[in-house]
């Protein structure tokens, strides 16, 4: 049975995931283009409502369009460089519990790292990302946004009888 | 009427009129109540005729600069001065957030200083919120930027914010010395923000695709351009021989009106759409009902409360109370009930309390009570889980900006002597 590989487009690193999906995901299986929108529109509805009637379109309206209509462009772009049929999804809210929660039954999640990428280690996942990589039920594809850095990016070991190093930055948003 | 009862009805019309003014049932006006409020208030007898009608005569010269400053910025968006912004800005940029971040923040500043924080909110944020998309960034601290800015960055000029515009009436100052004395702390405000958002979104900052994809080339919109470099040259002119700025801003406004009607880019009707009349009319409501809380309570306790001169530890108060009151109630009502206390302290004080109206709402835009009723619209848009994010972020620039700010309006005023 075919199986449904999600490719996360998140702004800025989703060429990588296409072009992971394009290598790694076997013709008969279906794709889902996923994008989550959340963060940037409380912080505008809030400013359109301070401004009282002065908004005009209102706070409640206006930008949930604009964002869709962006969104939407976005994922049209990925549909056009993955070059084959996606099913196109657009969730909103908190944005590492949507990914997880439309991973859910997937065959595999192809994410980026978004963090620190100038070495290699546990920093080079930002927290949204590290979140979903924690939780996510299905196996996931885990890509370098562009060159990763060479394996002599990874600090030596510590000697002998030096503590642990601390565990890795979890969800802290 | 007097008395505890007048002090009730007055402060709960208050905020009746402004959780109005912010759930907007059904789209009305927000005039639809505060019209009647400040009606019922003269009938009661809370407010004396004579005093309401003093409170509008102060107000409408101000509220009539204000619609000609909206209809000015209706006029430069019309000619394509943001979308030329946002071509400028995503082609600097090079496809770098943190590039991208300067562009805003230098666009934001200059936008918000000069055709006022409604400008950015309305007509500049949706053009980053769409550059950030176009070149493959994130967009949120691309969008906080322009949304703390539209606060913060309006401190410079008296047209910048419509509490300037009240504060610059109150204050007897001339155009370019109130220009000259808020420089410093603008400057310090717009620093203060780009080093906490560079920071708190540096994740967010790291992650670009490096390309612009079809980048965009409007034709720079040379004729606004030149009208507002003149208008502004003009404030600062006039203000030197004795015109009134609002006669400048008119002169660049009739200006680009004229050409928009004659090239029908523009019409009569969008223009007074664009002046927001029922605003206008909203705030001299407005300003008669806080002439009521004032005079029956509120007036009292921040008599008390409110230092009278303008050293560093008083000019720190005056901004901290100011920016208390801001997100209690809401930061026009605010300064309204604080300019009157304040104006007759001089200058200092009338400025220092103005960078507290100001940059207070970057903790909740709307004050607390009306962040209720935005929580709500948030909840039904799924947005709620944002409101926490916002909030940690004005908690730490709020403050921040708010020290900086009165740290560098008191070196200012103590410069330029007093």
């Amino acid at each position: 049975m075919a199986g449904t590989a999600i490719v996360w487009v998140a702004e800025g690193t989703w060429p990588a995931c296409v072009d992971a999906a394009r290598t790694w995901v076997p013709d008969g299986d279906d794709i889902v283009l996923l994008h989550v929108s959340g963060g940037e529109i409380a912080a505008v509805q809030g400013a359109l409502a301070g401004l009282l009637g002065r908004s005009r379109r209102g706070p409640e309206a206006g930008l949930d369009a604009l964002s869709a209509e962006a969104v939407t462009a976005l994922l049209e772009r990925a549909a056009q460089r993955l070059g084959r049929h996606a099913r196109i999804e657009q969730r909103s809210g908190r944005v590492e519990r949507e990914v997880v929660a439309a991973a859910d039954g997937a065959a595999v999640l192809i994410c980026a790292r978004d963090g620190d990428r100038s070495r290699l280690g546990p920093r080079s996942l930002g927290p949204a990302t590290r979140f979903v990589v924690d939780h996510v039920p299905c196996p996931v594809l885990l890509v370098w946004p562009g060159e990763a850095p060479g394996v002599d990016s990874i600090p030596p070991p510590p000697p002998p009888g030096a503590k642990p190093p601390p565990p890795p930055p979890h969800d802290r948003r | 009427m007097s008395g505890v009862g007048a002090t009730v009805l007055a402060v709960g019309l208050l905020l009746g009129v402004l959780a109005f003014a912010v759930a907007r049932p059904r789209g009305l006006p927000e005039a639809t109540v505060a019209v009647p409020a400040a009606v019922l208030l003269v009938v009661v007898g809370a407010v004396a005729p004579k005093v309401a009608w003093e409170q509008v005569t102060q107000l409408w010269p101000v509220v009539a600069f204000l619609a000609i400053l909206l209809v000015l910025a209706h006029l430069c968006a019309e000619e394509g001065l943001f979308a030329a912004a946002g071509g400028a800005m995503g082609r600097a940029s090079r496809g770098s957030p943190q590039r991208l971040l300067v562009g805003v923040f230098v666009v934001a500043s200059v936008i918000t200083a000069v055709l006022s924080l409604d400008a950015t909110v309305v007509l500049l944020t949706p053009v980053v919120f769409a550059t950030a998309y176009r070149i493959g960034v994130r967009a949120k601290p691309h969008v906080y930027a322009c949304t703390h800015l539209a606060n913060s960055a309006s401190l410079l000029l008296p047209v910048s914010n419509l509490t300037n515009l009240l504060a610059f009436s109150a204050s007897r100052l001339s155009f370019g010395r109130f220009s000259v004395v808020m420089a410093l702390p603008w400057l310090v405000t717009i620093g203060v923000e780009y080093a906490v958002l560079r920071r708190m979104f540096c994740t967010d900052l790291a992650v670009g695709t490096g390309v612009e994809e079809e980048p965009v080339r409007p034709a720079p919109p040379v004729f606004a351009l030149v009208v507002l470099g003149l208008t502004f040259a003009g404030f600062i002119a006039g203000s030197l021989v004795g015109v009134e700025p609002v006669w400048v801003a008119l002169a660049g406004t009739v200006v680009l009106a004229v050409r928009g009607l004659v090239r029908r880019t523009v019409t009569v009707r969008g223009l007074i759409d664009s002046a927001s009349l029922l605003f206008c009319l909203f705030v001299l409501a407005l300003g008669i009902v806080v002439k009521a809380v004032v005079d029956h309570g509120l007036g009292g306790v921040l008599g008390h409360l409110l230092p009278h001169s303008a050293g560093l530890p008083e000019l720190l108060a005056i901004a901290a109370i100011a920016a208390v009151l801001a997100n209690l109630i809401n930061n026009l009502p605010a300064v309204l009930a604080l300019l009157p206390l304040l104006a007759a302290a001089g200058p200092g004080p009338v400025l220092a309390g103005l960078i507290g109206v100001n940059l207070g709402p970057n903790l909740t835009y709307v004050g607390s009570l009306a962040t209720l009723l935005w929580r709500r619209i948030l909840q039904e848009h799924d947005h709620d889980a944002e409101l926490g994010e916002f909030t940690r972020v004005g908690l730490i620039t709020v403050p921040a900006t708010l020290l900086g700010a009165t740290v560098a309006l008191w070196a200012m005023l103590t410069i330029t002597g007093g």
